[in-house]
């Protein structure tokens, strides 16, 4: 290769911009990247720097993308429902309280089989609780929330890359499967600093595209359809069940299509730690000094917590003695890993409560105490 | 000369609207909702908006409107109409967006989002049927009831010691200054229904052409929940809900129109 045509190749060639941000603001950027058109929120601890961001970055100048600071997080979240319901791509963040509000609304989104994208940066609860980290809304999340027998996609974050990465995927997902998606954060990932690559730009999709992907949107030129009607409403319980059963037919697809999971040292794991979003790094760090002790240990983390990756979770635990759930919480994960593993091995939880968040040292110490043979005797 | 010969389509003055889809309304007879839709229709038609609009039903009576009239809407959850309205306008700025709300939806379980999107200056059109009592549920207390009027929770008519004052929730509206055009009628006459028409027309001229927020109440009759006979309940509306609820414009701030 000649040097004329490699320099053009490195012109060519994207560059990766790596920048340092936190979390919160990681995903401000990543939608107004993937091209979505709206965002809104109400301000509350500890994701208020996601609409600080938006409006800092006031994309309504350059894309074209709607931000908007609600006057709660019920109008937040209907925004966001009236945004989807006409195809377009939107989203709002908030933390768990301010989630808790929006169940109403998720509930008639999920029903409505509408596109979306919801950020829960948990705090600690229940009430108004602390501000500080937790996982205590695992349930809230995977289990529906709301009123109604209905699911969305749920995406757990460990690092500030999987912030501005999850936007994409969960806008992709939502779309894909007309439903809504959730990145479930915590206080650590939403605040912490890290080395970022945004993703790159893309255009906002044009009248056309949006009419052409969805041909169910209620985008006010009927010219040539029929017109569309959004509601979740159905008198008739024989067509109301009908509607339940198409919803669960798409959970079915959503379960046996998008498990995912990431494992760290779990080919020759005795023992396995399962934790999702930073706390898995912190299970990571304890893993790595209970190994360098001989204790063969290994971490799976569920990426979606809704689907739970069962599938992987059954696999390794075919092959492993004891199990320990690690979760910023009293036990939420754990019954999913039990239910993966059918409990054919002990599932022992430790969790953190009310915003602590445990050490390594901590999570090894139960470790040792909950399996001491894994630990060979001491020198 | 009989019937057949009079029934042509040059004799035709009077015909369902184009956009009144040909369906059984499950509104009760008498009902103010049925005149209101009709002339929503007819003034979407007559303003060549059929292919540009958004409309919002609510949760009450008119939960069904998006059956009746034949344009693209969305069903809102109860009260949050206008948080709905607000992002499918902000999305879509050239479409007419408008909410087509009952009394307890806009000014009970919705006033948050009643007020805000008003006063955010939403360019918006608000329909807001006004009758004084919830007709989906059976007839319970409205925001807006009278005092002394009974409903089936207020048995003995309503006490303002017990369930605090009726709210007179326009002249608040009119008073933000997100608000361009706020205007209070009625339809219980063929005047009445011709003026209704005038000022719908102009809050969704309004929204087209973004001037801001448009209110315009219906006081309007419940003649099942009321329980009196049609006549008799436009002639109570007028004895009784006109002085709480006194038709006229409130604001009038929506430029050279």
């Amino acid at each position: 290769m000649s040097h004329s045509s490699a320099d053009e190749a490195a012109k060519g060639a994207p560059q990766q911009e790596v920048v340092l941000m936190k979390g919160n603001e990681a995903i401000a950027h990543a939608a107004i990247r993937y091209g979505a058109d709206g965002y809104f929120g109400y301000p509350i601890t500890p994701q208020s720097e996601v609409l600080e961001t938006l409006e800092a970055l006031h994309p309504w100048d350059t894309t074209g993308m709607v931000v908007l600071q609600a006057e709660s997080e019920l109008a937040s979240i209907n925004m966001v429902y009236g945004g989807a319901a006409t195809g377009k791509t939107v989203m709002t963040s908030s933390s768990s309280p301010g989630i808790s509000l929006m169940c109403e609304g998720l509930s008639y989104i999920a029903a409505c089989e509408l596109p979306c994208l919801v950020v829960n940066v948990m705090r600690g609860g229940p009430g108004l609780g602390t501000i500080h980290p937790s996982q205590a809304d695992y349930f809230q999340a995977t289990k529906g929330g709301g009123h109604g027998d209905y699911h969305f996609i749920v995406l757990a974050p460990s690092t500030v890359q999987e912030m501005a990465d999850f936007v994409g995927l969960s806008f992709d997902l939502a779309f894909k499967y007309r439903t809504p998606a959730m990145i479930l954060a915590d206080g650590i990932v939403g605040q912490m600093m890290e080395k970022v690559v945004l993703p790159p730009f893309r255009p906002r999709r044009t009248p056309e595209q949006i009419a052409e992907l969805c041909p169910w949107a209620a985008t006010g030129n009927p010219s040539r359809r029929k017109p569309n009607t959004i509601t979740s409403l159905e008198l008739d319980s024989a067509e109301m069940e009908k509607n339940n059963n198409r919803f669960q037919a798409t959970y079915r697809r959503i379960e046996e299509a998008e498990q995912r999971s990431v494992s760290y040292l779990t080919d020759d794991a005795e023992y396995l730690i399962v934790a999702f979003g930073s706390v898995a790094r912190i299970c990571q760090k304890a893993i790595d000094d209970a190994r360098g002790r001989g204790a063969k240990i290994g971490l799976l983390r569920p990426v979606t917590l809704w689907p739970f990756p069962e599938k992987a979770v059954a696999e390794v635990a075919s092959r492993v003695k004891g199990i320990l759930v690690v979760e910023l919480n009293a036990g939420q994960m754990i019954e999913d890993v039990k239910l993966a593993s059918r409990c054919t091995v002990p599932v022992h939880h430790f969790g953190r409560l009310g915003g602590i968040i445990p050490n390594p040292g901590e999570i090894d110490n139960e470790l040792e105490r909950l399996f001491p043979e894994a630990f060979p005797s001491k020198s | 000369m009989d019937i057949k010969t009079i029934k042509t389509p040059e004799n035709l003055v009077y015909q369902r609207p184009r956009l009144l889809n040909d369906c059984t309304m499950h509104y009760c007879p008498g009902c103010s909702h049925g005149v209101a839709h009709r002339i929503i229709a007819e003034i979407i038609d007559e303003m060549g908006q059929a292919d540009n609009t958004i409309a919002i039903a609510p949760v009450g009576c008119a939960v069904f409107a998006y059956k009746y009239i034949d344009v693209d809407w969305i069903e809102a959850a109860h009260g949050r109409a206008p948080a709905v309205a607000t992002a499918a306008k902000r999305l879509n700025p050239e479409r007419l967006v408008f909410t087509y709300q009952g009394d307890g939806d806009l000014a009970a379980i919705g006033t948050a989002e009643t007020i805000h999107a008003a006063n955010r200056g939403e360019n918006i059109a608000i329909i807001f049927i006004n009758n004084g009592i919830y007709g989906m549920t059976g007839g319970q207390m409205a925001p807006t009831t009278l005092e002394g009027m009974k409903t089936s929770t207020t048995p003995y008519g309503r006490r303002v010691d017990l369930n605090g004052y009726p709210l007179n929730i326009t002249p608040l509206l009119a008073q933000l200054p997100g608000t361009c055009y706020v205007t209070r009628q009625s339809v219980e006459t063929p005047a009445a229904v011709a003026k209704a028409k005038r000022a719908i027309r102009r809050a969704f001229d309004n929204s087209i052409n973004h001037r801001g927020c448009s209110v315009v109440e219906i006081v309007s009759t419940c003649s099942s929940g009321w329980k009196m006979s049609p006549d008799k309940a436009n002639k109570w509306m007028e004895q009784n809900m006109f002085e709480a609820y006194r038709p006229g414009d409130l604001k009038i701030a929506d430029g050279d129109k």
